[in-house]
């Protein structure tokens, strides 16, 4: 459903966009995960018609941008960065104005605004001025108009920045609501999005595609991958360790905490699964363990060792 | 196509219906209508003529045009780039063209229902006098196309920076050196040393001498072209300023 064709965007020397490939079907959620400066908001900007490329184009349902722009942007809603709106008007009058735009005319318009405004839970500002609104009702009025006309593609630049923890919920509710009929792309530098949202990662620093794969094998690239966190008591730990001496695939012990507890966190060699034998050996050797659990893998580790600069890497 | 225009309409409106949302057109309209009128009749010698014409009227609507026109233009693109709503209209499926003119057209209507609010000083010489209203009515057409010419410019200015204030600025300045170009003073300047040509080429490009010809009651061809050829040109640059800014 959307396609991008090796982009580039030069601004002068600059390369904000280098060479960026990838493609979205319908039914997957991409998350365009990237640091500040990465070239997420500027890829976006193309895909979308905004910002013309210096080489390459996006291909929304078949559309070329560059060919056939107003086919295209029927195609998708988009979310720009910041949710801009109009600010003198107010809600209802703004939606309506993208509803007219989107091709929608008297009792269809209605329709369709009021189906958006019951999705989105924008009921009690319908009738405020936007330049009132809260942020995250700001947000909410944004992707309201990114989908009012129920687009199959649907683009959003940071759609949860700056809301509190019970309005990402919600959005996040909403995405995934609409999950199965669309192709969804987010960009965000959350890793916890990444993982409650997308089925899907890419991986963007300096302008270049760095990882292109499913939250699952992104966490699995990290060195905790398999590792075992095991809560003790703070005396155990001397024993606890000396036995852990025996078993051969371990790379590293941490341990964390103050007092009568400790965390120990078992990091095996290449990401085998140790766990099992742990569990073993913990009850074998009666270690009298208050907490055991298996690390999926730390997206954050795998996201500074992907997007460290090339000096900094490895460093995981 | 019906999808053509009827976008651009929808611009229009939105454009539209923004200017009174604030107080922002009901001052402009006031102080236009205030500045027209002490002009009109404590400094255009409209009693101490004794003709029942619009003259005096007239003959203020260029440096009326002069001060107000840039303070509703400058705000016509600089405000949606500053603002960040420029990526969400030009990422809506509609041409740059219906944008562009879709917003002109709304600032040209508002100052239309300003000019079109001084009906009372119509009143006042049909009240008076007989006047001749045909001249009148042309008047007030050439006065609304010169508007349109003035805000074209205004609106490619504004497109072409983010500070409303530099946009003011600017069209004022452009607005003036066209303005000026058809005084007495300015071809005066011109007339002793320079070919016959250039000196009609200056009072040519004016907006002064095309407006005055129309309120003498001749509606030349040739006049009404001038207007609409410089809101052609200055609308076609606009487009361009739009798409060269618009990241930025």
């Amino acid at each position: 459903m959307l396609e991008i064709r090796n982009l580039y965007k030069h601004f002068g020397p600059l390369v904000a966009v280098d060479d960026v490939s990838f493609t979205v079907s319908r039914g997957e959620v991409l998350g365009f995960l990237g640091p500040n400066g990465a070239g997420k908001s500027t890829t976006m900007k193309m895909i979308t018609g905004f910002l013309a490329p210096t080489a390459g184009t996006a291909l929304i349902c078949g559309h070329d941008i560059q060919q056939r722009p107003l086919a295209a942007k029927r195609q998708f809603g988009y979310l720009p960065e910041g949710a801009p709106a109009y600010p003198d008007m107010n809600v209802a009058d703004f939606l309506r104005f993208i509803a007219h735009i989107r091709g929608f005319r008297g009792a269809e318009a209605t329709a369709r605004i009021d189906h958006i405004v019951e999705l989105v839970h924008l009921n009690e500002v319908y009738g405020q001025r936007i330049e009132t609104l809260s942020k995250g009702f700001r947000r909410r009025v944004g992707v309201a108009q990114a989908l009012i006309h129920d687009p199959p593609v649907v683009i959003l630049d940071e759609p949860t920045d700056g809301l509190d923890p019970n309005q990402k919920y919600e959005m996040r509710g909403i995405l995934g609501a609409m999950q199965q009929e669309k192709a969804i792309i987010i960009s965000t530098h959350l890793l916890e999005e990444v993982e409650a949202v997308c089925s899907r990662a890419i991986i963007i620093a300096r302008g270049r595609v760095l990882a292109d794969a499913t939250p699952a094998e992104l966490a699995a690239r990290s060195r905790f991958h398999n590792a075992v966190r095991l809560d003790i008591a703070a005396e155990n730990a001397a024993r606890i360790r000396a036995d852990l001496a025996d078993i051969p695939g371990i790379a590293a012990i941490e341990e964390a905490g103050e007092g009568e507890r400790r965390v120990l966190t078992i990091v095996p060699r290449d990401n085998k699964p140790i766990a099992g034998d742990l569990a073993e050996l913990a009850e074998g050797r009666n270690w009298n363990i208050g907490g055991f659990a298996v690390e999926r893998g730390r997206l954050d580790d795998v996201f500074r060792a992907i997007t460290a600069p090339p000096n900094e890497a490895g460093r995981a | 196509m019906k999808s053509l225009i009827g976008n651009t309409l929808y611009i229009c409106r939105r454009e539209l219906a923004g200017y009174f949302a604030t107080p922002l057109a009901y001052v402009f309209i006031v102080i236009f209508l205030v500045l027209a009128g002490v002009l009109t009749f404590f400094v255009g010698d409209f009693f101490e003529r004794g003709q029942a014409d619009l003259q005096s009227f007239f003959t203020f609507h260029p440096w009326l045009y002069l001060v107000l026109i840039p303070a509703v233009s400058m705000r016509l693109w600089a405000e949606e780039r500053k603002s960040g709503t420029i990526e969400l209209f030009l990422t809506l499926p509609i041409r740059l063209s219906e944008a562009v003119v879709g917003k002109f057209l709304a600032a040209w209507v508002f100052v239309g229902i300003a000019l079109a609010l001084t009906f009372p000083f119509w009143l006042t010489v049909l009240f008076l006098g007989n006047p001749d209203n045909g001249v009148i009515f042309a008047s007030y057409l050439g006065s609304w196309l010169m508007a349109g010419a003035i805000l074209a410019i205004g609106a490619a200015v504004s497109a072409a920076t983010k500070n409303q204030v530099t946009a003011f600025v600017v069209t004022a300045a452009l607005v003036f050196v066209l303005v000026a170009a058809g005084t007495q003073t300015v071809i005066g300047l011109f007339q002793g040393w320079a070919p016959q040509g250039l000196v009609h080429a200056v009072a040519g490009a004016s907006l002064f001498g095309h407006f005055t010809a129309i309120t003498r009651g001749v509606v030349d061809l040739r006049d009404l072209l001038y207007f609409v050829s410089i809101m052609v040109a200055f609308l076609a640059a606009n487009a361009v300023l739009v798409d060269l800014t618009k990241a930025e």
